[in-house]
């Protein structure tokens, strides 16, 4: 009788952009937590689009505006918790919660309640799908693109870093974070399953989705830049534990970051030299808490040097 | 019959912390704001005392605590939070989530100026900015009344006819903070009266999964818009079934309009709230003085009893809206409401807009009723006066 579930998890037919990573994405994670998963959801590429009439997605999903996705997953939780313990739900059901929200929405607007959810530890995987800037409505910069990247906000290219969020929702000591990315499937996937068995908690995976439409390249090239951003070091895989950070994707010989920003007509304003130093940069300081050009300061005179560095390298 | 019940000394605010306990809310974010906090903090108490089953979200804002809210009462779990003036303010958006999904969930919202500048006294204008939101609103005039209000809230706005949220109003430290006795009704007869939430619109269950908040196109929005003045419309009949039950069983409960000497009144005075004490003793002294003068005190503000508001007003000849609250550039926002309500009314032929008690001014009854008797004496010589006056302004 249970009709709904003969049905696919990830249905036919979606509405993203051609060479949009999320159809792949979506159906990932459903994969991993089957049918008995409920999502909370951002205004965003990753969730409005994932839930419009039809939608292929076919778990229960609650959107609540733009800041709202932290604080709705812990609402649900915090529901399912006090019904199993009052026996209107079945004490033994185990239910993953999730959240799939965008790099504005998280990083930006969302950033108060994403941290008050991970202070309280309140249950679920947070993914923030993180496609560095707000696509849904056209390309505009957001605290997550990263530095130097053309949008329709920063025409000359963005002055400011991109946030550590990783390491800032790693500093709330949250049982686990993660970095991942589309091009490493099998990555994601072991990170997945490891929030969703990990029990009880905040669980934060920050999930890099090149974007054919705002970072300008061929929609052909959206896995492969995806393992690029590994490849060069720009983008990390690592895990963060109990405390422990772990490198999860080892990258013997780190490619010049050139492979990855000259593919991206949102660098094409850059000149080789700009592109040196960040390739500089990031051979000079390994890569582990590096994000695309994002020398993040431990402190501020630490951080000023580096700055001057940057501009007068 | 009259079931016995308790009597305690409490305030405003703890009655409101009472009144949720009693229905049984399972989860509860809140956040803290003057002149809110003792409701949170009591809440924080029963439930550490094991007297309430519920999980408390200890939130970093108001924006969160209606989210939260929202989220648990569509995962079907009962929900109570309460806020204040700037918190209501942060919670606005969410205002329209809530009654846009139609979760009926409960706020008691502490009346309070919104900065600037700032003030912890009392102005209805936080709760009256989301008279537009789809929200029920309860103004209640007493600790008493807040307590009954919220059981009643849960009832009204859980029945499939309305299912919509809403606001149990209070003014700031005159209610919240004033010790008054209240009857605490026992548990089992609110349990009798009001049964566990189980929702079958709205719910988020992996069994039938369901999208909720989503994104619709013309051919829907004004549907979904037309649905919630259907809800809305049903709550008249909802709450006076549900007062009439309520009265039954503890032989108490105002409906949606109380009136006072209004019978026979020839000048009425119309408000919402606190102001309803100084308004009565006004009353009275306007009677010694020969002069038919009534009071007709609105609890209900959305839905707008307009239809109750016209029976009992219509044999006055003039009637002076006492507004706790302003909309800068227009009237006080009550006059607005009862001028459009009674618009196509013989009676009341005037209609005047006194504008006071803002940010807790004091509202002596001796000064109201000197400030209606000069209204009134100007009406019956036929003198031209401005319908709307800012009553007590110094310095003019």
């Amino acid at each position: 009788m249970k009709e709904e579930h003969t049905q696919p998890l990830f249905d036919k037919g979606n509405l993203w952009c051609p060479g949009c990573p999320l159809g792949l994405i979506w159906r990932k994670i459903l994969e991993v937590t089957g049918p008995m998963a409920m999502a909370s959801i951002g205004s965003t590429c990753s969730g409005m689009s994932a839930v419009l009439h039809p939608s292929p997605v076919n778990i229960p999903t609650i959107h609540i505006g733009m800041p709202g996705p932290a604080a709705a997953m812990a609402g649900i939780s915090a529901a399912l918790e006090i019904l199993r313990k009052k026996g209107k739900r079945r004490a033994d059901e185990k239910i993953t919660v999730f959240t799939m929200a965008g790099d504005g929405g998280t990083a930006d607007i969302g950033m108060a309640a994403l941290s008050g959810a991970a202070e309280r530890n309140d249950d679920g995987i947070y993914i923030c799908f993180d496609n560095e800037a707000y696509m849904n409505t056209g390309i505009q910069r957001s605290s997550l693109t990263p530095r130097y990247s053309w949008t329709t906000t920063t025409i000359s290219g963005k002055p400011q870093f991109k946030k550590n969020l990783a390491m800032i929702m790693a500093a709330h000591g949250i049982p686990y974070v993660a970095t991942a990315t589309v091009g490493y499937m099998a990555d994601l996937t072991k990170k997945l399953k490891k929030a969703r068995d990990l029990g009880s908690g905040f669980k934060f995976i920050h999930l890099l989705g090149p974007c054919p439409v705002g970072w300008r390249f061929p929609t052909n090239m959206t896995l492969e830049i995806s393992r690029l951003a590994v490849e060069t070091g720009i983008w990390p895989l690592y895990e963060i534990e109990g405390g422990a950070l772990r490198i999860t994707t080892d990258i013997k010989h780190r490619k010049h970051v050139r492979e990855y920003m000259r593919p991206q007509k949102r660098f094409s304003h850059l000149d080789d030299e700009t592109i040196n130093q960040i390739d500089r940069f990031i051979a000079e300081r390994g890569s582990l808490d590096l994000q695309i050009c994002t020398p993040q300061p431990f402190s501020a005179d630490d951080g000023e040097r580096r700055q001057r560095q940057v501009d007068s390298d | 019959m009259a079931v016995e019940s308790g009597k305690m000394m409490i305030t405003g605010n703890y009655a409101a912390a009472y009144g949720a306990k009693l229905a049984r809310p399972e989860v509860i974010p809140i956040y803290p704001i003057t002149p809110q906090t003792s409701t949170v903090e009591k809440i924080v108490e029963f439930i550490d005392r094991g007297e309430l089953f519920a999980r408390f979200v200890p939130v970093e804002s108001e924006h969160s605590a209606l989210t939260i809210a929202i989220s648990a009462q569509a995962v079907g779990a009962r929900t109570f939070t309460a806020s204040s003036s700037q918190g209501v303010a942060y919670m606005h958006e969410n205002l329209f989530v809530a009654s846009g999904l139609r979760l009926p969930l409960v706020i008691s919202i502490v009346n309070r100026g919104l900065a600037m500048p700032i003030s912890i006294l009392p102005d209805q204008g936080d709760s009256l900015g989301g008279r537009d939101a789809g929200w029920i609103q309860y103004y209640a005039a007493n600790a008493q009344e807040v307590l009954d209000f919220i059981i009643r809230a849960y009832k009204v706005g859980e029945d499939r006819r309305v299912l919509l949220p809403s606001a149990v109003c209070f003014e700031g430290f005159l209610i919240s903070h004033f010790t008054e006795a209240v009857e605490i009704p026992r548990q089992e007869d609110v349990d009798a009266f009001l049964p566990e939430y189980h929702p079958n619109h709205v719910i988020l269950d992996p069994s039938r999964p369901m999208h909720i908040g989503i994104l619709v196109n013309e051919h829907y929005y004004t549907e979904y818009r037309y649905q919630q003045k259907v809800g809305m419309d049903s709550t008249f009949q909802v709450l006076d079934e549900v007062t009439r039950e309520f009265q039954d069983i503890w032989g108490r409960g105002v409906g949606p309009i109380e009136t006072y000497f209004a019978d026979d009144a020839e000048l009425l005075l119309v408000t919402m709230g606190a102001l309803s004490g100084p308004a009565k003793i006004a009353v009275r002294q306007l009677r010694e003085d020969g002069i038919r003068a009534g009071l007709v005190r609105l609890t209900l503000f959305r839905p707008f009893p307009g239809k109750m508001l016209a029976e009992v007003t219509g044999k006055a000849e003039v009637c002076i809206v006492l507004d706790r609250n302003v909309s800068i550039g227009s009237t006080g926002i009550l006059y607005g409401e009862v001028t459009t309500a009674l618009a196509n009314q013989e009676k009341p032929k005037a209609f005047f807009n006194y504008i006071l008690g803002l940010g807790g001014r004091d509202v002596e009854p001796v000064d109201l009723k000197r400030t209606i008797l000069n209204t009134y004496r100007c009406y019956t010589e036929g003198k031209e006066q401005e319908p709307v006056s800012w009553v007590g302004v110094r310095g003019l």
